[in-house]
């Protein structure tokens, strides 16, 4: 090129050619796989299979629960993240590190804790049970174990953007007049809302695609808490493979759409919160 | 409404920050708190907004205590060094943001930051991001949406600290008129002298937590309470000299001084002290005369009302700055590397031992 090029990478063609081939081999060629295999059934045959009552129940379970643990772990996670970067005290460190487990471990070895945990003869089991709160092989375990796997997202994308704020501006509206809800409420939440939505994608996209830990906890009784991947585990278990491919493509779909939603709404909130 | 700070006392940790500082402040004044960094300015007037509260002593407006009282009930307006303007709030939310939080209507927010904008010269660009504005004029949001409210007392933390020369010489003409118009009382804090000086009907000079003095500019300009002061103001020459039966004498000098001193009575003091002796105190002569310094000349700026002459103590090789009028620099034409003698027609010095 004759013109001197301003960019830290050379080659906008060759790093563009490989993203572009990563992402191929990686994601979409084992999407359309997944689409094409999946077309082999017929109309009828897709139906029946992605469309059955145990197949919706499976869905309505696996959104609602993921849905309710990224709520959970929006609120928990703010509360979290506000507390590692507010308040000094000792162990904070630790503490912050220990945000990351939920990353490192197994999450199968999660939900076999959580399982024995919460059983009727586990720990917190054997006083849960009596007044009525059955938390392992139910949904409740479900979202339990969601929220486990989910914990470090929201925590992680809004550490940064707090530490990043400036005490300064809090006194700011404190000077002008503001309440602490006032501040919170039209000062910190703005600039806050947008990691927030971040965080809460990237739980929920996680606690969509999460099996390991689920089967442990769930029980995996059909219509009541049965997950969709494990119905597509069974499938495949049954040498079913379009069908199950056919349940994983419908499962694809819900978060596509979802992730998009999401993202319109992250987009909304950054052009107010600019 | 007249600002009154009593003894106050405020310590981080073994840091002591202010170390019973009390100030009165009249109503509708402007007053500049100057002092080197570290010096508590900032802390005393973040005391003053309630952003801290001090370990002991307390803070009046008018009369009513506000020692213990929140930074939001105050009635104070407070510009931050870098402005601290909401980044996702437009020029106009910005400042009505201390009038939405009030509860008031929108079609009354509306006139009055328009009016506010009218004020700092900002018409228009009510739909601006902070981002998207100067430094000056992010200094101007700032000032408005303290000013929103109708605060009592505007506070001010080194205003032109984060602009460019030229716009802070703009803006602190602009900031004297502006404080006439409104008249509410001002304090800022600064640590450039002249800046201080320029703006401010009242300064309080400050070090290491205490004040040094305060007074008009001109008290404190001709009658430098101490020799922080006199260095803090600067433009200074600082000679060795000593107290002869209570009159100063410069080390190096021919004969006895007969240069005019500040207070030379009420010291009776003998030996060394450092004297103070303004540039435009000092005279050239061509003949050695008593109380004059040899001295070489290094360079000469004829650029400005005064010519001002660098040169070097003979004996002593330190710098001696000199400031001529246009009429005695054309009657003495002098010429660099030439030697000749300064003579010192007001001499200051500083009982109260103070060395930098």
């Amino acid at each position: 090129m004759a013109v001197a090029s301003r960019r830290v990478l050379p080659g906008f063609s060759l790093s563009l050619g490989i993203t572009l081939a990563y992402l191929s081999l990686l994601v979409l060629l084992p999407l359309s796989a997944a689409f094409i295999k999946a077309a082999g059934l017929s109309g009828q045959q897709i139906v029946d299979t992605v469309w059955s009552d145990r197949a919706r129940a499976a869905y309505w379970l696996t959104f609602g629960a993921s849905f309710i643990a990224a709520l959970a772990n929006a609120a928990i996670g703010f509360l979290l993240a506000w507390v590692l970067v507010r308040y000094p005290f000792p162990g904070r460190k630790f503490l912050d590190s220990l945000i990351d487990l939920p990353f490192a471990l197994p999450t199968a070895v999660a939900g076999l804790v959580y399982s024995s945990l919460y059983a009727k003869n586990g720990w917190l089991g054997q006083f849960l049970e009596p007044i009525g709160i059955q938390g392992a092989f139910s949904r409740l375990g479900i979202v339990l174990v969601l929220i486990f796997t989910g914990l470090p997202f929201v925590v992680r994308t809004l550490q940064p953007v707090l530490e990043n704020l400036d005490a300064e501006f809090e006194e700011a509206a404190g000077s002008l007049g503001a309440s602490r809800w006032q501040t919170f409420r039209y000062v910190l939440l703005p600039c806050l809302t947008p990691p927030l939505l971040t965080g809460f994608a990237l739980a929920f996209a996680r606690a969509l695609g999460e099996y390991g830990s689920v089967i442990f906890i769930a029980g995996n009784m059909p219509y009541r808490t049965e997950i969709a991947p494990v119905l597509i585990v069974g499938r495949l278990e049954e040498f079913a493979y379009a069908e199950a491919t056919a349940l994983a493509v419908v499962l694809l779909l819900f978060s596509f759409v979802l992730l998009g939603v999401i993202n319109l709404l992250q987009r909304w909130s950054q052009s107010y919160g600019n | 409404m007249s600002v009154v700070v009593e003894n106050v006392v405020k310590r981080f940790g073994s840091f002591t920050a202010l170390d019973g500082v009390s100030v009165t402040v009249p109503t509708g004044s402007l007053c500049a708190l100057l002092g080197p960094s570290g010096s508590g300015k900032t802390t005393l007037l973040r005391i003053l907004a309630g952003l801290e509260h001090p370990d002991s002593g307390s803070v009046s407006t008018h009369g009513n205590d506000l020692t213990k009282t929140n930074a939001r009930d105050r009635d104070m307006g407070f510009v931050f060094q870098h402005y601290a303007l909401f980044r996702h709030m437009t020029v106009f939310d910005n400042v009505g943001f201390p009038l939405k939080i009030r509860g008031w209507s929108k079609a009354k927010i509306n006139d009055r930051v328009q009016e506010l904008l009218h004020l700092v010269r900002l018409d228009g660009l009510e739909r601006r991001l902070p981002a998207n504005l100067s430094g000056g004029q992010r200094q101007r949001v700032a000032l408005a949406r303290a000013l929103a409210a109708e605060p009592k007392v505007l506070l001010l933390d080194e205003p032109f600290g984060a602009l460019d020369a030229k716009v802070r010489q703009e803006l602190r003409t602009w900031l004297r008129r502006f404080h006439k118009e409104i008249a509410v009382t001002t304090i800022l804090v600064t640590h450039d002298q002249e800046e201080a000086f320029e703006v401010a009907d009242e300064v309080v000079v400050m070090r290491q937590g205490r004040i040094e003095q305060s007074g008009s500019p001109q008290q404190i300009f001709d009658h430098p309470a101490s020799a922080f002061v006199m260095d803090f103001l600067g433009h200074v020459n600082v000679f060795h000299g000593r107290l002869d039966h209570g009159s100063p004498r410069l080390h190096g000098a021919t004969h006895g001084s007969t240069a005019a001193a500040e207070r030379p009575v009420s010291v009776a003091g003998e030996g060394t002290t450092p004297l103070y002796v303004r540039p435009h105190e000092l005279d050239i002569e061509r003949h050695s005369s008593d109380g004059s310094l040899a001295a070489r000349i290094l360079h000469i700026n004829p650029a400005g009302p005064l010519v001002r002459v660098q040169l070097i103590d003979e004996r002593t090789a330190k710098p001696i700055m000199v400031e001529l009028s246009r009429e005695r620099f054309a009657e003495l034409v002098l010429l660099p590397e030439e030697t000749v003698f300064v003579q010192p027609r007001q001499v200051r010095y500083f009982t109260a031992d103070y060395s930098i």
